[in-house]
């Protein structure tokens, strides 16, 4: 990712598993500055940044990267405030569906039926669709992605990077320890996800919607939604009438998205 | 030039002079007309800052961060519950060693939906490792806001300054004000530790046990340091611009038997108040604390000291008080007066001196002895 | 110290009013503040704002509560406000008003500041702008000086009929 956005570039990151990466001070694992920001803040704090950079005339990419909880909950007022004002800068959102810092906590983006220790007995509510809140800003772009998908990744940050203006991608992050399945099968388990239906890789360009391959193939041809869930620790025991209520929403966002590409083509 | 201004007006003039790359703002009751008028500057092209009008104070004071760690001027503006939602980023910004500078216009804290003036705002924030500096002028608004860029900008400092304005008392009244040519008197800055994607590094990065105390403690150092820079910022204010300030500003106290203290508007009025007790054979003086952090040294010995806070905290007492009696081990004479805007006269100040029990504390228009 | 209290309602411009008699102070060498008192304001709702003039700095924040004089821009605030109240003995009095009006005890002036607005065409959104021939007619009392008077309305406003209205109040009041 970094690769793809080269080296005129900072990072903003607020708490989440990336401020933990890092490394201990005075060390750091990137190769460019990584700017650490409260919780809530990293949005605000990057339009901040990208205002100061272009008013003196810099270029220099900002980019934001933050987890389910720092985007979809705490940090959602700052990020839709910076993507109104039209913030030049990529936000970047690696979602791994849980608040993964503090040790599998609930976010707004752990599906419905998953348990986690703040829902022990499986979530009662949908996954927020965070994207559709972000297409109402009407960035000029914004994709989402996958973790087992790393060259659809780099060229959707090379490409957002292009577009002057606030741009977004969703990252689909698959998590051993909180999903509970083996490490070895992470890039299975993101492809899983994308052939059940359960992750849809798509982009929005000026607001014209084109789905990804992957995803068209398995619109097409949908996996078994079980293949998916039962290798997942947290999804055990998932009761059918969940199960049955994921489908429908897989099948809903299929047809809103297939007809949205239908209707911007 | 003279001209008459309000408190307000004049912040934002002190700002325009200062030309900050970034202003990020949230408009709050009655700090407003400053963030109108910085926008209005901006938007007709007599200030090149770039103003991002924000979502929230929150965001505010992130934004002023994400601005100032890039190496530019910056600043911001709220009042009350404003600077409360502020305050987690406060913190960061002391911490992260932004010489961010903000103007405080100070009111009350709901509930009791109150907009008037109070000082326990800007008193919850005195831990953050922000200079704090109140004003009790429209004139002293507009030249502390000049001095605060030069002194949170100092090499020696680089910590943030708040410059606390009472609400409609001062950010609505109309006064003279006196603008300068401010020629080099604020140099350019230059921020050390400023972001550099040719140097990359890890800013704000986990630190362990081993090391946070050392950042906390160097935060209180630059806190010491900003002593003598204050004081070499302002007497070199005084020399290009004849107005004179310090920690405090002292009103006949020499020779005096009794001394009030007071921040803000409050302390000017008790000038008032001592020109009426000294007529009465009293011997009244009046020290106006002007900078609470970094807290200057009084000398408090041998005098009756009597304390108005416009502020409490509750379960031990008037903070300025407390502080007071915690740095010099006085007793004094605490009176709690003017919360949310509550009306008190110089007649009222020189009634609390006459009428002093050194030891306790009034709580005015209650009339409750403690 | 001089202290003024200017009554009026929201929106006709008392408060523009204390701003320019303090500028008007400022211009004849004096110190001088103004403030409005905040409170519940609405358009049209009785409001009070205040000057105070000195030859030396004001300290003085606290409200004004025994003034030495009293302007009342609009007569009609009189039927529920009691604008003599805290009045000094002796003090003296501005009335916006055509008919000329006696207070035992103090010293009373008038003249018509509506009509003079409205004979200048001075008017904004249908209503009579009465804040600045109000300073022809305190200049007239010896509060501001008449020059002075003219140069705050010029520093705040471009159109020479204020202070044409201001001179015609002055003249007025001074025949």
């Amino acid at each position: 990712m970094l690769k793809a956005a080269g080296p005129d570039t900072v990072m903003v990151v607020p708490a989440c598993c990336t401020s933990v990466i890092q490394g201990i001070y005075p060390n750091t694992a990137f190769n460019v500055p990584v700017y650490n920001i409260a919780f809530g803040a990293a949005a605000a704090c990057a339009s901040g940044m990208s205002n100061a950079f272009r008013a003196a005339g810099k270029k220099t990419n900002v980019i934001v990267y933050a987890g389910d909880g720092g985007t979809l909950d705490i940090g959602i007022q700052a990020m839709s405030g910076a993507f109104e004002r039209g913030t030049d800068f990529l936000y970047i959102c690696y979602d791994n569906e849980a608040y993964g810092n503090t040790g599998m906590q609930r976010s707004g983006g752990t599906p419905m039926g998953a348990k986690t220790t703040t829902t022990p007995t499986g979530k009662t509510d949908a996954k927020k669709d965070i994207d559709m809140i972000i297409a109402a800003h009407d960035p000029p772009y914004m994709a989402t992605a996958c973790a087992a998908y790393p060259q659809d990744i780099f060229k959707k940050v090379q490409k957002a990077l292009t577009f002057r203006g606030p741009t977004f991608i969703h990252i689909l992050a698959p998590c051993p320890p909180g999903w509970r399945y083996p490490t070895e099968k992470s890039v299975e388990m993101g492809k899983l996800a994308v052939k059940s239906g359960m992750w849809v890789l798509y982009e929005r360009e000026y607001g014209k919607v084109t789905i990804g391959p992957q995803s068209k193939a398995a619109m097409k041809r949908p996996l078994p939604l079980e293949e998916y869930l039962s290798p997942q620790g947290r999804f055990k025991g998932i009761e059918p009438k969940i199960v049955e209520i994921l489908k429908q929403r897989i099948a809903k966002n299929y047809q809103r998205l297939a007809a949205e590409e239908e209707a911007s083509a | 030039m003279k001209k008459i201004a309000t408190g307000n007006k004049a912040v934002a003039e002190a700002v325009k002079q200062a030309n900050p790359g970034v202003v990020a703002a949230y408009p709050i009751t009655p700090q407003t007309e400053i963030v109108e008028q910085i926008a209005e500057f901006v938007s007709g092209g007599l200030m090149p800052s770039r103003y991002i009008a924000v979502e929230s104070e929150h965001s505010a004071m992130a934004a002023c961060i994400g601005a100032s760690i890039t190496g530019v001027r910056t600043f911001t503006a709220t009042s009350s519950h404003g600077l409360l939602y502020m305050h987690e980023m406060t913190n960061w910004a002391a911490g992260a060693r932004l010489p961010i500078v903000m103007a405080n216009v100070n009111r009350s804290l709901g509930p009791g939906w109150n907009i008037w003036a109070e000082h326990t705002d800007a008193l919850q924030e005195r831990d953050t490792g922000w200079l704090q500096v109140y004003v009790s002028t429209v004139q002293e608004a507009y030249d502390a806001i000049l001095m605060a860029f030069r002194i949170a900008e100092n090499n020696n400092v680089l910590l943030p300054v708040m410059v606390n304005l009472d609400g409609f008392l001062l950010s609505h009244i109309m006064q003279p004000v006196d603008t300068v040519e401010l020629g080099d008197f604020i140099p350019a800055i230059h921020l050390p530790h400023a972001i550099d994607p040719k140097h990359p590094a890890g800013y704000g990065t986990l630190t362990g046990p081993d090391q946070q105390f050392k950042f906390r403690w160097d935060i209180e150092r630059s806190m010491r340091d900003s002593v003598k820079v204050i004081e070499e910022t302002e007497k070199d204010f005084a020399k290009r611009f004849n107005r004179k300030y310090g920690f405090t500003e002292d009103y006949l106290c020499e020779d005096a038997d009794v001394i009030v203290i007071a921040l803000g508007t409050l302390g000017k009025e008790a000038e008032v108040a001592v020109d009426i007790l000294r007529k009465e054979g009293i011997k009244a003086g009046s020290m106006r604390i002007r900078w609470l952090r970094p807290f200057p040294k009084l000398n408090l010995k041998g005098k009756d000291v009597v304390v108005i806070d416009r502020d409490y905290s509750f379960g031990f007492g008037g903070i300025v008080a407390s502080e007071i009696k915690a740095k010099t081990g006085i007793s004094l004479y605490s009176v709690i007066a003017g919360i949310g805007g509550q009306e008190v006269t110089y007649d009222d100040i020189a009634g609390f001196v006459r009428t002093r029990r050194i030891g306790e504390e009034l709580w005015f228009g209650v009339n409750a002895h403690v | 110290m001089f202290e003024i209290r200017i009554h009026s309602r929201g929106g006709q411009g008392g408060v523009t009013a204390a701003r320019l008699l303090a500028m008007a102070a400022l211009h004849d060498g004096k110190y001088a503040t103004a403030c409005p008192f905040y409170g519940a304001e609405r358009r049209g709702a009785p409001i009070v704002s205040f000057v105070r003039i000195d030859d030396k700095p004001i300290k003085v924040y606290s409200q004004i509560r025994q003034p030495d004089m009293v302007v009342v821009l609009d007569t009609s605030v009189m039927d529920t406000v009691d604008v003599l109240h805290g009045l000094k003995k002796g003090g003296r009095i501005f009335i916006n008003s055509a008919g000329k009006r006696e207070f035992t005890g103090f010293e009373c002036r008038n003249v018509d500041l509506t009509g003079i607005a409205l004979r200048e065409n001075l008017v904004v959104s249908g209503s009579p702008i009465l804040n600045t021939p109000v300073l022809g007619a305190l200049a007239s009392m010896g509060i501001i000086t008449a020059e002075s008077g003219k140069k705050a309305i010029r520093e705040m406003f471009s159109d020479e009929r204020n202070v044409k209205a201001a001179d015609a109040a002055y003249k007025e009041m001074s025949a």
